[in-house]
């Protein structure tokens, strides 16, 4: 894949927080958990549209801010029984960098 | 050689009376009793729900066989005493077994009262009195419909409630034209039979029951009128009489009862006698209270102490029928020379009458809401003086302080001396402290310890919104402490008290020592515990940021759409032209279409993305002004109204006072939003009767008032006192958020908040003790010192910098 783009380093981000990566089709929300994975989904709850990026980060999760939906951090899927997702990113670190791939992961219609 | 004691009458005041004896003396007495039952002792009283299904025979138990031995009893079990002869000092049983005795105590209760007319010794006539007739109640009701109950009282209304949960058709037989007569007055007598025939029973009122007919088992009961009904079952509960045939053989002096005097001694100084089969002052008792009373002083003279005098015992009653509660004591009838208050509604099904003479209760009778029935009984013995609370006595103990919120708030408002349970004289204060001493959630263990709703059952209600209003929110998930979140067993509570005691100093470290089962928990327990090391270590700055919502992080509310708005504070609902300029200025300069005055007396500036948040809040700070907090857990706004300069009712400044509200309290966090008003008069203008905390001037000074809230469930707030001066009313403010910070779960409001503590023990707190209030008020002042920093001027100078900004932006 050619679209690897590096949006910054890990210490970028707070343990168990997200920074947006801003775009025109809209945001990326890209989270670090407590033991250091990273990952990215679109910053898009699929609720009602609230923003992850804004959310608590625990486990492998997040708890979106508006209405606390919680949505894996590796898939984007949201955590039975709510039903829905927001597209996941891949996400490779090269050393300290975060490199993403603005070509979503297949499976989730909300991108 | 130990001296003998044999007991005759293995029930409710015989066994109480040796159980009174070992508590304060095992040694001196071998001890032997003899019941005619064969069975150990068990709670008579309980027969009532064992009929109706509710209960089964050995959770009625009170003392099985193993008590007998472990404390050394001989227990002669189906075995009758005959007779006692009194020259020898000896008792005989009917089997021919012989014991001597040093005392004896004679406690053979009563028999029921089995009225003289033909028929009455047909097969399927029977009493209500022992484990015996509930066994064949029982077998009847799976055999046969037809059930007919003589007599309209207490025990037979229960039998007749038993027998129709038993499946019968029940016909109650009362030959007076009221219920329950001596208990109950015209009014509530005809609420009881009402809701009784709602739920099935049939009643046949003043009906004299001529004799009963069958030819080996009952089939009809045929009655003075010429009338008949089918039968196939009669329940004789008419009364009961004195047992007193075998006392009386032997030549001790009885009238009704065995005769007694105050130390539950008869005219043999050798013999005693407690229980339904003595007679003391006159009265020969039915009921439990007193013959646990009778007992203490008697086991105390049996040990040979010889203090205590048993001076009789004013009795209630209430009736064990579930979902029918009704109380009475005392002269509830009356005469030309008392008084009567009157309460009635009868569409909810509650009456009350109280009797009064010279400002005094002499007699109380209430059907359907009856919890405060023990507080007129307490205020009947001990002859309180009325007159201060007579023209809301009616409404309860409740009304005459200012809440007024359920059943808990009620039980909050009884005296620590106030009885609960009745049959065991157990106080307020016992069962609180039993609570509090042992650490105890359930209903059980409560019993255990105090055996508070352990007899009748009947202050069960009462015993369960006593243990919630002492333990809170727990109780209704007993008997586990109700945990925070799923990521944990540990409750609210107990993650203060570890904190509190092992100083842990971070989210991680309490998740960790408390064996957390998930990784880094999750957004209902992490804003928790971030909040309760925040209030505790206010000096540590321990503010973990990634555990904070999104609004309290960003310090501004995130809106629907995932823009932001800004809130500036305005003290006290005050404002400048100069600050109206800069809000003005910065609504331009970000193009805000949105600028709303609020309803805490501000101005709502709506619609900024993050990205801009600093820079605005930048520019008001130019302007003088700092974070209203309007997005957080913490003091939000206190409305005032403009008081004694311009409004011609003002009786004090009330809006200098909620400026030196605001300015001492804010940037405090708090469990949950905390709002505050003052009111220059009563009119109330700034509503400060639906805040977490109100003040409203009067003339005399200061009415502060607490636990209110305006928001889905309005809630007025409770009055918590007066005050003369401002100093006070600041020194007040500071000790009562403090409490509400230090022991509130989060996320709790004040007015829920005070609805589990009880708002009595916020006056404890306050009011009774100043050392505490101004403990409290420093430890507020004290953490204040490190909070008043202004959050937008940290972050418009840079901190937290990537909380606001993208980490890249494309395209
Ligand atoms: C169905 C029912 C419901 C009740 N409900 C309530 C209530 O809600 N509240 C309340 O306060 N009270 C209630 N009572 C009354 C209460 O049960 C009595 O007041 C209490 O049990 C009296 O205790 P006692 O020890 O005096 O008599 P008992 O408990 O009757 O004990 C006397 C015992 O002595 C035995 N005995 C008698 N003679 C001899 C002998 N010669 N030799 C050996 N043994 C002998 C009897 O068999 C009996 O077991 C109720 C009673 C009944 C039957
Ligand atoms: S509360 Fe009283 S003093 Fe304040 S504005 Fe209203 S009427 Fe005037
Ligand atoms: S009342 Fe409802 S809609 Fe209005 S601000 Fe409050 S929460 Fe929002
Ligand atoms: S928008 Fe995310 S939970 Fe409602």
């Amino acid at each position: 894949m050619s679209d690897w783009i590096e949006v910054g380093t890990l210490n970028d981000i707070p343990k168990l927080g997200a920074r947006v990566v801003s775009r025109a089709e809209g945001d990326i929300a890209v989270f670090r958990t407590a033991d250091d994975k990273v990952f990215a989904l679109r910053d898009k709850c699929p609720h009602k549209g609230g923003q992850l990026s804004q959310g608590i980060v625990h486990g492998d999760r997040v708890a979106c801010p508006m209405h606390d939906w919680k949505i894996g951090l590796d898939n984007g899927i949201a955590i039975a029984p709510d039903e829905g997702c927001a597209a996941s990113f891949p996400i490779k670190m090269e050393g300290e960098k975060i490199m993403l791939s603005l070509t979503p992961n297949e499976g989730c219609p909300n991108k | 050689m130990k001296e003998k004691l044999v007991v005759i009458g293995n029930g409710m005041a015989g066994i109480r009376t040796v159980e009174e004896l070992l508590k304060i003396d095992e040694e001196r007495y071998d001890i032997t009793v003899f019941g005619a039952e064969p069975y150990g002792n068990y709670n008579r009283i309980m027969l009532s729900p064992v009929l109706a299904g509710d209960k089964t025979i050995d959770e009625i138990m009170l003392n099985d066989m193993q008590w007998y031995k472990d404390n050394n009893v001989t227990l002669h079990s189906g075995k009758e005493v005959t007779s006692i002869d009194r020259v020898n000092k000896k008792v005989i049983a009917d089997d021919g077994t012989e014991e001597s005795y040093d005392r004896l105590l004679i406690a053979t209760g009563s028999d029921p009262f089995i009225i003289p007319v033909p028929g009455n010794d047909l097969e399927g006539v029977i009493s209500f009195r022992d484990i015996k007739d509930v066994d064949s109640m029982i077998a009847a009701a799976k055999e046969h419909k037809h059930a007919v109950v003589i007599g309209g009282g207490l025990l037979g209304l229960e039998a007749a409630n038993g027998l129709m949960q038993q499946g019968m058709s029940v016909t109650v037989v009362h030959l007076m034209d009221k219920l329950m007569e001596r208990q109950m007055d015209g009014p509530a007598a005809a609420m009881l039979k009402e809701s009784l025939e709602e739920r099935g029973l049939h009643f046949l009122m003043e009906a004299a029951t001529e004799s009963i007919i069958g030819k080996n088992r009952v089939e009809k009961v045929h009655f003075k009128d010429g009338s008949e009904i089918y039968a196939d079952l009669v329940v004789m509960a008419v009364g009961i009489k004195p047992n007193v045939k075998l006392a009386k053989e032997a030549g001790i002096h009885c009238e009704r009862g065995i005769v007694v005097n105050d130390t539950l001694q008869t005219y043999d100084p050798s013999i005693y006698s407690v229980g339904e089969c003595a007679q003391h002052r006159g009265i020969a008792y039915g009921l439990v209270a007193p013959l646990f009373e009778m007992a203490k002083v008697c086991a105390n003279h049996l040990a040979k102490m010889g203090i205590g005098i048993y001076e009789g015992t004013m009795t209630s009653t209430k009736l064990k029928v579930t979902g029918i509660d009704l109380f009475s004591a005392g002269d509830f009838i009356g005469d030309e020379t008392t008084d009567e208050l009157v309460f009635q509604d009868k569409a909810r099904g509650v009456y009350r009458k109280i009797v009064v003479k010279d400002n005094k209760i002499l007699g109380a009778v209430m059907y359907g809401d009856t919890i405060d029935g023990t507080w007129y009984f307490d205020l009947m013995r001990d002859e309180t003086d009325i007159s201060e609370f007579r023209e809301n006595l009616l409404f309860g103990q409740a009304h005459l302080g200012d809440s007024g919120h359920g059943d808990d708030s009620r039980v909050a408002a009884m005296s620590d001396s106030a009885e609960i349970c009745g049959c065991n004289g157990v106080t307020k204060g016992d069962i609180v402290n039993a609570i509090t001493v042992n650490k105890i959630f359930t209903l059980d263990e409560v019993r255990a310890h105090t055996k508070a709703s352990s007899s009748c059952g009947s202050c069960t209600g009462l015993v369960e919104s006593l243990m919630s209003h002492v333990l809170g929110g727990e109780f209704s998930t007993a008997p586990h402490l109700k945990p925070m979140c799923g990521c944990t067993d540990k409750s609210h509570d107990a993650v203060r008290e570890a904190i509190e005691t092992q100083e842990y100093k971070s989210v991680q470290t309490v998740m960790e020592a408390m064996e957390w089962k998930t990784p880094n928990g999750c957004s209902k327990c992490r804003p928790a515990i971030n909040y309760y090391l925040v209030c505790k270590f206010p000096e540590l700055k321990l503010d973990d940021a990634q555990s904070r919502f999104i609004n309290e992080r960003a310090h501004a509310n995130i809106q629907g759409d995932g823009t932001y708005s800004v809130i500036p504070r305005m003290w006290g609902g005050m404002t400048t032209p100069q600050e109206l300029r800069a809000v003005a200025d910065a609504a331009e300069k970000f193009n805000l279409e949105t600028v709303h005055v609020t309803g805490g007396q501000r101005i709502g500036l709506y619609g900024l993305k993050k990205e801009e948040l600093p820079e605005i809040w930048d520019d008001l700070n130019k302007a003088g002004m700092v974070s209203g907090h309007a997005y957080g857990k913490a003091l939000r706004t206190v409305k005032t109204c403009v008081g004694k300069d311009w409004c011609r009712f003002g009786t004090q400044d009330s809006t200098g006072l909620g400026i030196k509200l605001e300015k001492m309290s804010w940037g405090s966090w708090m469990p949950h939003k905390f709002k505050m008003a003052a009111s220059g008069c009563p009119r109330n203008c700034a509503e400060a009767t639906i805040k977490d905390y109100g003040v409203v001037c009067v003339d005399s000074g200061y009415e502060i008032h607490v636990g209110g809230n305006g928001g889905i469930k309005v809630r007025a707030t409770d009055l918590l006192c007066n005050v003369e001066t401002e100093e006070e009313v600041l020194e007040y403010s500071a000790a009562y958020i403090q409490l509400y910070r230090e022991e509130a779960h989060y996320l709790e409001r004040t007015a829920p908040w005070i609805e589990r503590v009880g708002l009595n023990h916020v006056k404890e707190a306050l009011i009774d003790n100043p050392e505490k209030r101004k403990e409290l008020a420093e430890r507020f002042n004290f953490s204040q010192t490190f909070m008043q920093d202004d959050p937008w001027e940290e972050r418009a100078k840079g901190a937290e910098a990537h909380e606001f900004t993208p980490i890249k932006v494309i395209g």
